[in-house]
């Protein structure tokens, strides 16, 4: 019996999600019995998997993978799953690994569960937690197949550490020319700054703010807390903000640490997308917006007075707790 | 240029989400039904292809009975005609199975999809589908072109965006940026009138056995109250984040 988990990693870099997948690959393995076998491409070290209960890793570099191709990867995966008898497969909820996804579970002949965000119960059946109703409900899942595909939810399981004596070896998957049908003509990449798949604060601002140009308060705070800047629907569908920082229903989830919104007054379209954060904050003039009834802190004001001493007060912690 | 939509019928956005028959199922009283917001861009992007490029589009779903009053939008917008697949949808891979069936049956050069779907989150189905066709595939598609045989797509990726080009047949899984939302089209009268004269061609399922369950529901756990912290005390908060949720 075998666990393998993909360990994303960027220009080279593990991601920080691969630790959490490898943390979350160690805990399946010993509610199963057997080893984690970690595969990554084109990263340049992998030490660090052996912190997360990885027991061997299989590293493939190949410069045709340089750029992202969901079939190719997939492929790589699927060998790498065959070699290793893989009983179960963990993924990320990365947008490459959720577009790799229903490629794999085609090619492995396995069931594939999404936004899965805890450990499998075992007991008859092997059944999975996982968000559904875009986070207003979860469901459990029995998965029937041999071998399974878990995606795991960003943030759902965290870091565990737990080491493992690691060995290394090179992998080399066969790719043909069928792999590589789709062509990646350009990345246009925001590098300097986190995105909110990535981020772990994420600052959300919404129609309160009233106008584009206020937004530079928001960059600042995000500035200062490390975070990724948001927006509700109205604020992209006006062109205030790029249709990509658009969170909710419609917009992207947010599974991050921490949530702070300003002016949004917590439509449930909104709420539905960023429900999985642990911790949400609402800045908002009306005590009334349902933000509150989702929040775990408010502060009922002008967010043009608020935000400004916030930010000078979070910049006297950090050089406190630096 | 043939297309194929593939349309799932979820419940609209604002619905309360409640369980039936100890929590095996969704509870659809008083739920209004709607074509899945990502289909819905996909299928406004097919009217382009259809009223700029000549394309015949056809629009799927999988479901039973109660799914006609979507698909019957989806003709009143604009589409030729549609197809249901008689069978109730239990998971992605037997719903991309069925689709698979439909897609081979009419020779498609495009077939758009959702990212996702808003009930269930699998996010699954379009890629199954275009491996089991052995088509290329472009999931979080933001924007679509097609000369001739060959598509150019943008595709979001985590923090940015991508352009990629394969050539048909394609299917790609589509969201908001496929078209602006103050395009999205709405069914007029005579769209409507004349939806009820085009052909809906309901087809049999192939049966295929699906791979997942879905056993059991569960909403979230009532949260807490709210903290009150004053405007003029942000220290509190910040103490707060730090101590309390440890969150800075
Ligand atoms: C099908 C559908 C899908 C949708 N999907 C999404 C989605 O994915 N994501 C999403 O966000 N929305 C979505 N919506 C829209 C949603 O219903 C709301 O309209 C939207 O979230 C409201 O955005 P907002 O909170 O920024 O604006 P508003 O609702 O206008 O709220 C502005 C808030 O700012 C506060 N405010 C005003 N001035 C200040 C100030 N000086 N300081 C502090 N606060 C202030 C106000 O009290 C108010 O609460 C969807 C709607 C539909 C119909
Ligand atoms: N029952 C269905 N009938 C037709 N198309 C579907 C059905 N379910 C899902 N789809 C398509 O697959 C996309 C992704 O759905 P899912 O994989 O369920 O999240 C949807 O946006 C639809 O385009």
């Amino acid at each position: 019996m075998s666990v393998l988990v993909y360990t994303e990693s960027e220009n080279g870099k593990l991601k920080k999600a691969a630790l959490e997948v490898a943390s979350y690959a160690k805990a399946v393995a010993d509610a199963i019995g057997g080893n984690v076998t970690a595969v990554s491409i084109n990263s340049d070290n992998n030490d660090d998997l052996a912190n997360y209960g990885v027991h061997k890793s299989l590293e493939v570099s190949d410069e045709k993978l340089q750029k992202f191709n969901a079939d190719a990867y997939a492929e790589v995966i699927t060998q790498a799953a065959k070699k290793v008898d893989a009983k179960v497969v963990v993924i990320s909820q990365s947008a490459n690994a959720k577009y790799l996804a229903p490629l794999l579970s085609i090619n492995l002949n396995a069931a594939y569960a999404s936004n899965v965000v805890d450990v499998p119960k075992t007991d008859n059946e092997f059944t999975v937690e996982r968000t559904a109703f875009t986070n207003k409900a979860f469901n459990h899942t029995s998965l029937s197949t041999d071998v399974k595909i878990l995606g795991l939810s960003n943030n759902a399981f965290g870091l565990k550490e737990s080491k493992a004596e690691m060995t290394k070896e090179d992998f080399s998957a066969e790719l043909g020319d069928d792999h590589f049908k789709i062509n990646v003509e350009s990345v246009d990449k925001n590098t300097d700054k986190v995105s909110i798949a990535d981020a772990e604060v994420v600052v959300s601002g919404g129609r309160g703010l009233k106008d584009p140009k206020n937004w530079g308060m928001i960059e600042d705070l995000a500035d200062v807390l490390g975070a990724a800047t948001a927006c509700s629907k109205p604020v992209s569908d006006m062109g205030w903000r790029p249709h990509s920082e658009h969170v909710g229903q419609t917009g992207k989830p947010v599974a991050s640490n921490l949530y702070i919104a300003i002016g949004i007054s917590g439509a449930i379209q909104h709420l539905a997308g960023i429900s999985a954060s642990k911790t949400k904050v609402v800045i908002n003039t009306d005590d009334e917006a349902p933000f509150f009834k989702a929040a775990d802190y408010g502060i009922v004001g002008d967010a043009f007075e608020v935000v400004p001493k916030l930010i000078e007060k979070l910049k006297d912690f950090k050089a406190n707790n630096a | 240029m043939k297309i194929l939509v593939c349309i799932s019928h979820v419940p609209d956005t604002t619905s309360k989400i409640n369980f039936t028959e100890n929590d095996t199922k969704f509870d659809t009283n008083g739920v209004q039904f709607v074509i899945n917001p990502n289909d819905e861009f996909g299928l406004t992007r097919a009217m382009w292809f259809k009223e700029k490029q000549g394309a015949t589009v056809d629009v799927v779903t999988v479901g039973d009975k109660s799914t006609e009053p979507t698909i019957r939008k989806a003709l009143a917008i604009g589409a030729d005609s549609a197809i249901r697949v008689d069978a109730e949808p239990l998971d992605g891979f037997q719903v991309a199975k069925e689709l698979a069936k439909v897609a081979q049956d009419g020779s498609y050069d495009l077939i758009i999809a959702g990212r996702e779907s808003i009930d269930y989150n699998g996010g699954m189905v379009p890629g199954m589908l275009a491996k089991l066709i052995g088509a290329n595939f472009i999931n979080t598609c933001v924007s679509l072109e097609v000369e001739d045989d060959k598509a150019t797509a943008v595709r979001e990726i985590d923090g940015g965006k991508e352009t990629l080009t394969a050539n048909l047949p394609l299917v790609i899984g589509g969201q908001k940026g496929l078209v602006e939302e103050s395009d999205l089209k709405i069914p007029n009268m005579r769209g409507i009138m004349m939806a009820r004269k085009k052909p809906l061609k309901v087809v049999e399922p192939v049966a295929e056995t699906p791979l997942t369950k879905a056993e059991k529901f569960e909403k979230p756990a009532p949260k807490g109250e709210v903290k009150l912290v004053d405007a003029d005390n942000i220290d509190e908060l910040i103490d707060l984040l730090h101590n309390e949720a440890k969150a800075i």
